[in-house]
């Protein structure tokens, strides 16, 4: 058979969002392949130069459906640096707390969706309905399920509600036993690990060279995570530790991103153990910015986030940039494609968790 | 042993023949058209009638299980998933006929750039051979269409055929998908039909016969042949589950990276009946499966009040909830897999499976 350009996208079962990848196959060989990005722009940086600081927070939430508090959090977070603002401890707490649990939602997104790109609906449902609790648990702290407009400049909007911990704690008692029940169903299955192992390796190097950041990195044994090299809010009190692998290829980071879930269970333990359990949970910022820069980088679900405001002395930033960990993920696609399967490319392409929101803006 | 069946060709060879020579016979001799009275009741029309009429009520009885299939399919599949399955009608009965009348109103559309001579064949030759297995099958002894001495190799011969239409109508629809997925139906043809027909040799050595109803009657003198042939049970239902082109062998159709494999371009009531017939050859498969291995309609002695054409259709319906099963648990394995699974697991399996049977023949055990 000839060599020919297959799309897949913009409207396909195999793009999680809006995209288009362009893959060349001989056969059913991947000889080359080109992602093309850009049907969700939406001028989300320049949207906000139009906003008030305040205004740009629910903003933030909708880069992003899967990690919504993330993305609002390195929002507040860089502002906060551009102000010289100094969070209370409490809300640094609940901070992290909220992170975390965004953490497993999203991480249970990604596993939702590995398994219809496999062909194997039984672990979207069954991830889908541990994602419910965690979304339930968000409704009960801040009223909304998806985009929560939670995080405050100089804080958090709210305390959390009575009996949040004795909720929190039940429901991370259930989910350990559910990822329990995932690893069942996925690691003891010949057939999942046929089709993840030794798939798509790479190198330390190379991911390095590519910029790519998160579970995908640390997949390769590259041990770098924000939360430990850059510890921001409270993260250097917590007791936890970075979750890598050395293989670099898909089941890899299958396994950090499952290892993570664990470990975010247990740093939401720690954190309710040792939070302070009253206080201020937020200060009042003021209503201008001074003419400067400030940037504040975490480590979001996907990878490292970044997000670098510049003032201009009022109430609406001159300019603001995103770095997302997808942009530049994506851009390792052909040499993660390249001499695979056609029926690999939902496995390899699942396996780095797209969010188109976050990557056009 | 007395076993509680309905001998169908009696019932309706009676039937007709009252009907034919006793009610319309007679009053066209009244009417004085002695002719056509003595036309009517001549052997060869009341053969074909009966045929006709036994073929029809069979060919319903199989399109009636295979919906209870997809109805059984769809809620197993949704209880091993946690959630409800098909809530239309009582216990979601319903919802295969208001899915039938969905895709019937649907326009029918042939894209412009296929082959339409081909692309609208495809879907015949589809349909046609999974609806003609069910001539072979015995229900029970008395209730089949035909009674064909190489009956097991008819029917498995049959299922061949189908991989050659996905290919035809992949390859007409003029779409890469559907290329790729019409290609991989024969790149997968070639990996299992070969363990398939060669795990059924054990079973012919043993039995001495191709026939459905000496294959039945030798388990009901001797043994299950799931006892001696545990590993050709073992290898055929995998290879079956790959010709009936389920998950974990769905590859023609594998919609995560082929949108909806070869039947992309097919839609409405084509793409009904298409997915209408994979639940038809589902079940001759689970049929097969049943007859060859798990006895047919033979029963133990104490359930002797349970008709046994429905005994029959009880086995079926386990044999293809271990099929659903499989489909719950399993993600899809990729082409090369395939075919090394199929060449280097289950064609070593299905030769030890005949040297198994040759000793059990030569050491006279049965």
């Amino acid at each position: 058979m000839a060599e020919m350009w297959i799309n897949m996208g913009p409207q396909h079962p195999m793009t999680h969002g809006l995209w288009n990848l362009r893959v060349k196959v001989d056969g059913e060989t991947i000889t080359d392949a080109e992602p093309v990005i850009g049907y969700l722009h939406r001028g989300w940086e320049k949207m906000v130069e139009n906003r008030k600081y305040p205004q740009i927070i629910p903003m933030a939430d909708r880069l992003c459906y899967g990690s919504s508090f993330t993305w609002s959090h390195v929002y507040c977070m860089a502002v906060e640096n551009l102000m010289g603002l100094e969070v209370p401890e409490r809300a640094k707490w609940i901070r992290a707390m909220s992170d975390e649990l965004q953490r497993i939602g999203n991480h249970l997104m990604w596993l939702a969706a590995i398994g219809p790109d496999l062909g194997n609906l039984t672990i979207f449902l069954y991830a889908i309905r541990e994602r419910e609790m965690f979304l339930d648990l968000f409704q009960s702290l801040c009223g909304a399920r998806m985009t929560y407009n939670y995080c405050r400049i100089g804080g958090v909007r709210n305390a959390a509600p009575p009996n949040w911990e004795r909720d929190v704690l039940r429901t991370l008692d259930y989910f350990e036993k559910r990822i329990d029940e995932y690893e069942d169903l996925v690691d003891r299955n010949k057939v999942f690990r046929m089709r993840m192992e030794g798939l798509a390796p790479m190198s330390g190097k190379d991911a390095i060279n590519l910029g790519i950041t998160g579970p995908v990195l640390r997949a390769s044994g590259v041990k770098y995570d924000v939360r430990h090299n850059d510890p921001y809010e409270i993260y250097d009190e917590v007791d936890w530790h970075m979750c890598t692998a050395d293989e670099g290829d898909t089941y890899a980071r299958y396994r950090v991103r499952m290892d993570e879930m664990r470990m975010s269970v247990q740093i939401v333990r720690d954190i309710l153990k040792k939070m302070p359990k009253d206080g201020p949970i937020r200060v009042k910022p003021p209503r201008n910015a001074p003419v400067g820069t400030g940037f504040a980088r975490m480590e979001d679900p996907r990878g490292e986030s970044l997000i670098y405001v510049v003032g201009k002395g009022d109430d609406e930033p001159y300019r603001l940039k995103v770095r997302s960990p997808l942009y530049v993920i994506l851009s390792a696609t052909p040499l993660l494609l390249r001499g695979h399967k056609v029926a690999d490319v939902p496995s390899i392409l699942g396996m780095i968790d797209v969010c188109m929101g976050e990557t056009d803006r | 042993m007395i076993s509680m069946y309905l001998d169908i060709w009696q019932l309706l060879g009676g039937l007709i023949h009252w009907l034919l020579v006793d009610i319309i016979g007679a009053f066209v001799g009244w009417l004085g058209f002695h002719g056509l009275e003595a036309w009517l009741g001549s052997p060869g029309v009341l053969n074909f009638v009966t045929i006709l009429i036994v073929a029809l009520i069979v060919f319903v009885v199989g399109m009636l299980v295979s919906i209870t299939l997809i109805w059984q399919e769809r809620k197993t599949l949704g209880r091993l998933m946690d959630r409800r399955g098909t809530q239309v009608g009582p216990i979601g009965l319903f919802q295969n006929f208001a899915d039938a009348l969905k895709v019937l109103v649907k326009e029918h559309i042939v894209p412009e750039a296929a082959d339409s001579l081909v692309y609208n064949l495809a879907p015949v030759v589809i349909i046609g051979t999974s609806l003609m297995m069910f001539v072979t099958l015995p229900y029970s002894p008395g209730f089949y269409v035909s009674n064909p001495q190489l009956g097991l190799l008819l029917t498995l011969a049959l299922f061949g055929i189908v991989p050659f239409a996905v290919l035809l109508g992949g390859w007409a629809s003029n779409n890469k998908y559907t290329l790729i997925g019409g290609m991989r139906a024969a790149a997968q043809i070639i990996a299992y039909e070969v363990p398939l027909l060669l795990s059924v040799v054990g079973v012919v050595i043993l039995t001495g016969s191709l026939n459905f109803f000496e294959i039945v009657q030798w388990q009901q003198d001797n043994v299950w042949l799931i006892a001696p042939m545990i590993i050709g049970a073992f290898t055929f239902v995998i290879s079956m589950v790959a010709e009936l082109e389920r998950v974990p062998f769905d590859l023609p159709e594998a919609e995560a990276e082929l949108v909806e494999g070869w039947g992309t371009e097919y839609g409405g009531m084509r793409f009904g009946l298409i997915m209408m017939s994979e639940y038809a050859r589902g079940f001759v498969g689970s049929s097969i499966i049943t007859l060859v291995f798990l006895g047919g309609w033979d029963m133990p002695d104490f359930l002797n009040v349970i008709p046994v054409g429905l005994w029959f259709l009880l086995k079926v319906f386990m044999v293809f909830g271990i099929i659903i099963w499989v489909r719950g648990a399993l993600p899809r394995v990729r082409t090369d897999q395939i075919l090394n699974l199929g060449w280097k697991r289950l064609l070593p399996l299905a030769a030890i499976n005949i040297a198994i049977a040759i000793v059990f023949k030569t050491a006279g055990v049965f």
